[in-house]
């Protein structure tokens, strides 16, 4: 735990704020960097909170970590992966400097998020500063709490458009005795989702899946007598592959030259994109695609089938990156971001107008 | 609220739900007058049965317009008056919005309307291997809408999670009568997550019309061991040493002394009655995955120090296992005139401490404590035996009941895990939030409902109300625990 820096920041952080907020000025809340490019661009005064650092509380037998928002990703992984424990919902870091403020703000999870919860599932508190120039703490430390609504978990995804998360407590689990990954020769993407979602209905203990370029991958993760009897059951062949590529975005598959489009949708929807290259994850439930996309197009196609699609990255700046809310929808949104923020200081329109 | 005003009322909802749908006969209020928090009763000004969406936007449009209040309730099991009535308000009764819509096991989800019970839709989908996870002990009589409204939990949420863990979509009905849709079947949230503000909201942000749920597979094989221990603290450690070592149960749950004679009594489960403590620890998974965790766990109760372990031979002894755990409140209820359940939670590691302050203040109030909880999760239900016929010895309980979830809060937990703060722990709100994010809480219904004609009074506690409260809990000038860090 040493050799994580514990240093608090909090006061300076206020005082920045609060001066922030009275002449009218408006701050972009940077980590580590790693995922500046997720949402629009803006122009702020740029305020670096990966400072902010430190184990508040790690008890290995309560399953519950409590750290400052500027913790590194990597750093806190390894910490865990000492008491074999991991986070659930398998982050991925884009980068060394990625910060654990920056994981809960954006909200992105990896291969193992369709199978054993989103970040959103195992927060269980956060303490903010908000755009009064306030401290709160919601939530709290332990498993169940019903106490006020859980705002806490509302910072997931809210891309620090709310407040800075200057301290969260997130439930981990143990790591598995056992992973093993399995390859099936699936040339269609509808034989994969089919496949993939029968097997759902069963008692397996699967902890990922892949479709692209006509293979599927399964990976299997539990005690060792319980992948092994559900790789007996399911056949296939052992497979050298790196899940960690894929979380990363650093297969092949992804080519750094080309606009990279996120497609979500209910899992078991059949394939709709046809020629399109595509990997498909999540059983189902998140396809990426590599290359130029008409993405209006592709966002009535999707909005029809209960999903949404997210211009993810290297498009072009005027195509909005996230799937448009009803007006409706984005009014009561943009009501709830100024319950938090009623000057607009926070990350301004990184999600959409006004929030 | 004079009868004129009632029937007038009354005949405006008639002009769209049948009349028997709308109850405006005081004999027939009563059976609404309080939830499974029966000392808290209230009489409504009417209760409405819409049957479908269309009738509950329309009871919303004319609510809105009137500025009347509205209780929504679902079986009425709430146990922290979630659904007391208001005085000069209206009950909507979701009851018979009772349909399964949809069950779809290929993408392992059924689609149903609020006032299902938890149960059905579990033998629903039987036949096809899956079921629901949430299981409160309620489960046979609550409703989905309920459990949705309070994120109910059950024995197994340790290792399958709450309500909020275990729903995709929500479709509901807002203050001013319009639908809005949370649809989370992609596994993706466009903008702000308002699903975690709307589970648990306790009917305060919306009317929940449509639930959208997860379905799991059914384990193979799911088998029970008992430990018996002499002493509560040697059973707390047995349990944080089991979830240190990584295995995550499908449950764990403890009772003590008095919780066990009662439920021996009650339903012969075969508990040993001169035990300080149970634990009762499920595993699920494969038949050989199971069968080996299992014999690992009772090596670690017996090096706990347990006195004593059980492994369940078949299903039918499982179940009896679990039968005196889960008839534990009724079978509290046999031996005294009244009990009150409390339902803080804390971090596993405080159990020893919590529970020798339990006894403490039990002596002090003179008042007896039988103790099951939660183990897994650290969510403790220490029931207080009262007799409400003696004058002031309700009074007396819940002071006791508040100084517990005091005690809560001091050692690092929450005042509420599972049975929501109705209008029960208003109080206790006021000591585990500051000021400034009671105001956050207030700010965000004010985003769903600006009239604040959802279930008024409830959950969230106004500035009076704290500042009632803490008038008369501050002694000498000192709040109670003033080193009490609140996180």
């Amino acid at each position: 735990m040493s050799a994580i820096a514990d240093v608090d920041i909090e006061a300076e952080l206020t005082s920045q704020i609060v001066a922030v907020a009275a002449t009218g000025g408006e701050i972009e809340i940077i980590g580590g960097g790693s995922k500046r490019f997720y949402g629009e661009s803006f122009e702020a005064l740029p305020v670096d909170v990966s400072g902010h650092s430190g184990v508040i509380d790690y008890d290995p037998a309560e399953l519950v970590i409590t750290l400052r928002g500027g913790c590194k990703l990597l750093e806190i992984e390894a910490l865990l992966a000492e008491h074999r424990q991991m986070f659930g919902f398998e982050p991925p870091c884009y980068g060394r400097d990625a910060t654990i403020g920056g994981m809960v703000a954006s909200g992105l999870a990896g291969p193992r998020r369709a199978f054993a919860g989103s970040i959103r599932d195992f927060v269980l508190g956060v303490k903010i500063l908000d755009g009064h120039g306030e401290i709160n703490h919601f939530g709290g430390r332990v498993i169940k709490n019903v106490a006020g609504f859980d705002v806490s978990r509302l910072m997931v995804g809210s891309l620090g458009t709310l407040g800075i998360i200057l301290e969260v407590s997130i439930r981990v689990i143990p790591i598995y005795e056992t992973e093993l990954t399995l390859a099936y020769e699936h040339g269609g993407a509808d034989q994969h989702i089919r496949w993939i979602n029968e097997l759902g209905s069963q008692p397996l203990p699967i902890s990922a899946s892949a479709w692209f370029a006509g293979r599927s991958l399964l990976r299997l993760s539990g005690s060792a007598q319980g992948v092994r009897q559900a790789a007996d059951q399911l056949g296939g062949d052992p497979a050298d592959f790196s899940w960690s590529e894929l979380k990363e975005q650093t297969l092949d598959f992804f080519d750094v030259e080309q606009p990279l489009t996120r497609i979500s949708l209910p899992p078991a929807s059949t394939d709709w994109l046809g020629d399109l290259p595509q990997l498909i994850e999540w059983g189902g439930a998140q396809r990426w695609v590599c290359g130029e996309v008409d993405i209006p197009s592709l966002r009535n196609e999707a909005g029809a089938m209960g999903g949404s699609v997210c211009a993810f990255r290297r498009h072009d700046a005027d195509v909005p990156v996230f799937h448009p809310l009803s007006p409706a929808m984005l009014k009561l949104q943009r009501n709830l971001k100024s319950s938090f923020d009623p000057a607009g200081i926070f990350n301004p329109g990184r999600i959409y107008q006004g929030l | 609220m004079s009868q004129a005003r009632r029937e007038k009322l009354a005949a405006k909802f008639r002009e769209f739900l049948a009349p028997e749908n709308v109850v405006d006969q005081p004999t027939s209020l009563n059976a609404y007058e309080c939830d499974g928090l029966s000392a808290y009763r209230q009489q409504p000004l009417l209760v409405l049965l819409p049957e479908n969406i269309e009738q509950v936007q329309q009871v919303m449009r004319v609510c809105h317009a009137q500025r009347l209040p509205v209780v929504s309730r679902g079986a009425g099991t709430s146990l922290s008056g979630g659904a007391l009535p208001h005085a000069e308000g209206v009950v909507l009764s979701l009851a018979k919005m009772n349909r399964i819509l949809k069950v779809d096991p290929l993408s392992r989800l059924a689609v149903v309307e609020p006032g299902v019970r938890n149960l059905a839709i579990s033998e629903a989908v039987e036949s096809q291997g899956l079921y629901y996870a949430p299981d409160p002990s309620s489960q046979i009589a609550c409703s989905i809408g309920g459990n949705v409204a309070e994120n109910a939990g059950g024995v197994h949420c340790l290792k399958y999670g709450l309500t909020l863990h275990n729903i995709l979509a929500l479709k509901v009905v807002s203050a001013e009568g319009e639908i809005f849709e949370i649809d989370q079947r992609s596994l993706q949230v466009d903008g702000y997550d308002l699903l975690p503000l709307l589970v648990g909201s306790e009917g305060m942000l919306g009317i929940v019309v449509e639930v959208t749920v997860k379905l799991l597979p059914i384990p193979r094989c799911a088998r029970v061991v008992m430990g018996v221990f002499d002493s509560v603290e040697k059973a707390g450690d047995s349990v944080a040493a089991i979830i240190a070592e990584g295995v995550i149960p499908a449950g764990i749950e403890m009772m003590d002394n008095p919780a066990i004679r009662a439920a021996e009594d009650f339903v012969h489960a075969g508990y040993p009655i001169e035990a300080e403590a149970i634990l009762i620890c499920e595993l699920d998974g494969t038949e050989e995955e199971v069968l080996s965790q299992i014999e690992w766990v009772e090596n670690v109760l017996k090096q706990g120090g347990a006195t004593e372990t059980r492994l369940a031979r078949d299903e039918a002894e499982r179940l009896l296992f679990w039968s005196g755990r889960k008839a534990a409140f009724p079978a509290v209820g046999r031996i005294s005139p009244d009990y009150y359940c409390i339902d803080g939670t804390i971090p596993r590691k405080a159990l020893s401490a919590v529970l020798a302050g339990v006894r403490q203040l039990s002596e002090e109030y003179d008042l007896p404590v039988a103790n099951v909880f939660h183990a897994g999760d650290g969510n403790l239900h220490p029931l207080i035996l009262y007799d409400g016929n003696n004058q002031g010895e309700l009074e007396k309980t819940e002071e006791l009941g508040s100084k517990i979830l005091q005690l809560c809060i001091h050692h690092g937990g929450t005042i509420t895990g599972e049975h929501g703060v109705g209008v029960e722990k208003l109080g206790e709100m006021c000591v585990q939030f500051s000021e400034s994010e009671r105001e956050q809480f207030h700010a965000i219904r004010e985003c769903f409902d600006p009239l604040k004609i959802l279930n008024p009074g409830k959950a969230i506690p106004t500035l009076a109300r704290c500042a009632e409260f803490n008038a008369m809990h501050v002694h000498e000038g000192k709040l109670p625990f003033p080193e009490l860090e609140r996180f």
